[in-house]
């Protein structure tokens, strides 16, 4: 059979995502200045960048591994370890933390055992902090899954991550088709 | 004479679907650019200048002399960078502003790209905020669409690029230098300066570098004139503002009022504190300002008084405290945003915040000694005026000014044995669950 897929360039071990990440920087014309974005890509389709990944990159635009890796940890947005199923994240900023975001914080450690950044081991939530979302008139504040709730009760939370994490939940699917993280972030 | 609000900006920020272009248009939006337009770049700069008009994004340099240290056109690209990477703990106006009516900025832009001759933009925007992000692409392409962005603006010849791009996560790249090398693809870390960014900035061209609200501030500028501008405000800190009330207040949000109102006159508005309960201490201009106190009610907030009184107006992040906040456990906080979020590339700022860190923590746990607090100040000084770029300086502005007015409370902490504060008083959830 006549391999088509032979002129897409891509990753040694034949993952077709990387062709994904290819396009984009060749879209960019390999531009160095476009590392951000690139890794933002990257991100968006992996879900977190791998040392392979940011190998291959570093590749593509032709810069040393170690520029890659450094600005790929300068930055909270970036990822090296792979997220969970779910994601919650409780602000911490000072006007949610005012407000009692520390209380939520510690309710969900306890609940779920984990640590904020981590991962429960069954891989289906990632509990995570952030220091200002910028909503500060909403304190306090969480996103769950990208959505952004309002006024937050540790109990509140509580309830609505495990609704969030049931199969049989009873929230409604968003209308809204453009989730945050669907990976359009892609100009 | 009590201040009322001048909603300028956010004029039309509560009618349904406010972000479109046909509102902003009904709204008399776009006519200041076919003024603009009509009008030679270099009068623009002069009317800006006039205007008074000063940056929105903290340090309150003047926007229209800022565009004329642009050495003169050599026929190589200029840049004008809008700084939306609104990351302050307590600064939340250029995010609303955004979602609400984007066009407002990009037609501040267009016409500060003319101004200043240049052809290309970038909207450096905070990473986090996806949902900003979407919008600004949208209102882009609506712009472009309409032609008010894109080749012969208008039928004026004149061309314009504007690139939306989202950062990644980091405080510091709201500092101009950091964020020019964050644009270039780099770790974001300051430069030195000089060479300023007017000479050498965004790959090593000219470049102006300003605040979301200094940039949506200028159609209305050139709309009315310089003189319906400087009406409002002091004579020094000409103009109106967005007050960005944030803490214990009944009603938080945004106050488009004059720059000069009180924060009397501002709680009034916002319907006081909650419960009635009293006010302790309030950050004039987010984070990175020295603390306020109850005794600076009357303080009127503009650049100078403000500076008189002993803090900066920084930008007009009112953060409200009140009486059950601990002021230790709040400085805590901040400072371990500062050690989180220092870049690393100067030594008082990255040794110098994770060691007030270790300090405020063993103090707000009772662990300390009175020697501490001396320390504390220790170290201010030597981050404060000898880190690299302003993140460092911010970062003391809390501590040193907490000690001023709270040392008292400080030292409470080491008779009582821990934080005299029962944390959740503080919170919105207070008294729900009893």
């Amino acid at each position: 059979m006549n391999n088509r897929r032979a002129d897409v360039r891509g990753h040694a071990e034949g993952d077709e995502r990387f062709a994904a990440v290819d396009t984009h920087i060749r879209k960019t014309r390999h531009s160095q200045d476009q590392l951000i974005q690139t890794l933002h890509v990257a991100q968006d389709i992996f879900g977190h960048l791998s040392h392979d990944l940011m190998a291959h990159v570093a590749t593509e635009l032709r810069l040393p591994p170690s520029t890659v890796y450094s600005v790929a940890t300068f930055y909270h947005l970036f990822r090296l370890d792979p997220p969970g199923e779910h994601q919650c994240t409780v602000c911490t900023g000072t006007a949610c933390f005012v407000k009692g975001s520390e209380s939520i914080v510690g309710k969900l450690s306890a609940e779920y055992g984990l640590a904020p950044g981590q991962t429960t081991d069954d891989g289906r939530l990632t509990l995570r902090t952030a220091r200002c979302l910028g909503s500060c008139g909403l304190a306090p504040v969480t996103v769950l899954d990208g959505r952004i709730q309002a006024h937050q009760t540790p109990e509140g939370t509580l309830e609505q991550v495990g609704r969030m994490l049931d199969p049989h939940a009873l929230l409604p699917e968003p209308a809204d088709e453009i989730a945050p993280d669907d990976g359009r972030r892609a100009v | 004479m009590a201040t009322t609000l001048t909603p300028i900006l956010s004029e039309f920020w509560d009618e349904p679907e406010s972000w479109t272009l046909r509102t902003y248009e009904s709204h008399g939006g776009y006519q200041a650019l076919r003024t603009a337009l009509a009008r030679k770049p270099e009068e623009i700069v002069d009317l800006v200048k006039a205007s008074g008009l000063r940056g929105r994004g903290g340090a309150g340099f003047p926007a229209g002399l800022k565009w004329s240290f642009l050495p003169a056109p050599d026929g190589g690209p200029r840049y004008l960078v809008v700084n939306a990477d609104e990351s302050e703990p307590g600064t939340c106006k250029d995010i609303p502003l955004l979602m609400a009516s984007p066009q407002t900025l990009l037609e501040g832009m267009v016409i500060a790209c003319y101004a200043i001759r240049a052809e290309r933009a970038f909207v450096y925007l905070r990473g986090e905020v996806v949902h900003v992000y979407r919008r600004l692409l949208r209102a882009l392409e609506e712009a472009r669409g309409a032609g008010y962005v894109g080749r012969n603006i208008l039928g004026s010849g004149f061309d314009l690029e504007i690139v939306m791009h989202a950062g990644a996560g980091a405080y510091i790249c709201g500092e101009e230098t950091a964020l020019l090398d964050s644009l270039e693809g780099r770790r974001g870390q300051p430069r030195l300066k000089p060479p300023f960014p007017a000479v050498a900035g965004l790959y090593s061209r000219p470049t102006v570098v300003n605040n979301v609200e200094s940039i949506a501030s200028v159609p209305s500028i050139v709309h009315n004139g310089p003189d319906w501008f400087q009406d409002m405000g002091t004579e020094r800190s000409t103009g109106f503002g967005l007050f960005s009330l944030s803490g214990h207040v009944k009603r938080p949000g945004q106050y488009e009022a004059p720059l000069g109102i009180t924060l009397r006159e501002l709680l009034d508005m916002a319907g006081g504190l909650r419960d009635g309960n009293e006010l302790k201490f309030w950050t004039p201009g987010g984070s990175s300002t020295p603390l306020f106190t109850a005794e600076h009610l009357d303080v009127p907030l503009d650049f100078e008084s403000v500076a008189a009184a002993g803090s900066m107006l920084g930008t007009r992040a009112l953060q409200i405290f009140d009486h059950t906040t601990c002021v230790v456990r709040a400085v805590l906080r901040w400072m371990e945003f500062y050690q989180h979020e220092s870049c690393g590339k100067c030594t008082p700022c990255r040794e110098g915040t994770y060691w007030m860190t270790q300090v405020l923590r063993s103090l707000e746990a009772g662990e300390g000694s009175p020697e501490d607090l001396d320390k504390l100040l220790d170290v201010c000084d030597n981050v404060l005026g000898r880190s690299f770029c302003p993140l460092g300086d911010g970062a003391t502005s809390c501590v040193t000014s907490s000690l001023q007015y709270f040392r008292d409370e400080y030292l409470s902490h080491l008779t009582h044995g821990g934080c005299p504060f029962d944390p959740m008083e503080s919170t919105l959830f207070a008294g729900a669950s009893a």
